[in-house]
């Protein structure tokens, strides 16, 4: 229980025009730590594909952040459709996004595959019906 | 070249100036397809693009883009426009293709 600091968003379904903000917000706070400059990067982009994902794919949801000396821990956890498979959604290319949201830019299939390379460490767990929890960590 | 040297020299309309212009621009990058541009553009990009909605600035800040340059003709809409000057990123527009315009700032920065 020593220097660990917790955070937690909520991401609103839906809300284009505030998507991004909790990973904005945790980019901003890293920055004010003095965290080096890279790893802040790293974290805001894995955060955002993560965070982007649960508005475009699910219904918003709650991301909780641990920072540590050693690491920055993101668990990211929506109780959206589910994904059927997740060895297909990790492929580079693979989106089932609409075309109002390809419109928007998204729909490359490159945010699971980014979150995959920003982050040291990866877990990914879904249920049909039930929701999906992303865990990424980033070492210090 | 900095942020500032592109504001001064008019090759670009500037919608916004922001917060930054004492930053050194390393490259333009091209590219619409907004988790493309999250996974690869490197930091300090002037990013060419058309996508003128509220997550091309989120993906800028994000991934330490210098600037945005929108290109083709192409706008910010008004939830992104706000996001920008409250943000302050500075974004410019440009009625040139997207080749074109990234050729200017490539030859800036090579000149
Ligand atoms: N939280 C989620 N809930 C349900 N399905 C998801 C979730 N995240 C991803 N998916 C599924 O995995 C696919 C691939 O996701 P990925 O982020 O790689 O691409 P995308 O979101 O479709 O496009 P991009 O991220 O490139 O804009 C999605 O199209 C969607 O079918
Ligand atoms: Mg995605």
């Amino acid at each position: 229980m020593s220097n660990t600091i917790h955070m937690s968003y909520e991401v609103p379904a839906n809300d284009f025009t505030r998507a991004g903000e909790a990973s904005s917000s945790l980019k901003s706070s890293l920055k004010k730590m003095g965290v080096n400059p890279e790893i802040v990067r790293k974290v805001a982009i894995a955060m955002y594909e993560g965070e982007i994902n649960m508005v475009i794919h699910a219904t918003g949801g709650k991301i909780d952040v641990v920072i540590s000396p050693e690491e920055i821990e993101m668990v990211l956890k929506d109780q959206g459709p589910g994904i059927a498979d997740i060895e297909l959604a990790m492929q580079a290319g693979y989106s089932t996004a609409p075309d109002n949201i390809r419109n928007l830019g998204f729909g490359a299939g490159m945010g699971l595959p980014n979150m995959k390379k920003y982050s040291d460490e990866f877990n990914i767990e879904s249920t049909v019906g039930v929701g999906t929890t992303v865990t990424m960590k980033v070492k210090m | 070249m900095k942020v500032l040297d592109l504001v001064q020299d008019g090759s670009f309309k500037v919608l916004n100036e922001g917060n930054n212009l004492e930053r050194e621009i390393r490259a333009p990058y091209c590219c619409d397809l907004l988790s493309v541009a999250m996974g690869r553009m490197p930091a300090d990009s002037a990013w060419v693009t058309v996508m003128g909605n509220i997550n091309t600035l989120a993906v800028a800040t994000l991934a330490d883009a210098a600037c945005i340059i929108l290109a083709e003709g192409s706008h910010l809409d008004d939830p992104a426009l706000n996001k920008a000057k409250q943000q302050e990123i500075t974004v410019f527009e440009t009625e040139l293709p997207i080749f074109e315009a990234a050729f200017i700032v490539y030859q800036k920065l090579h000149a």
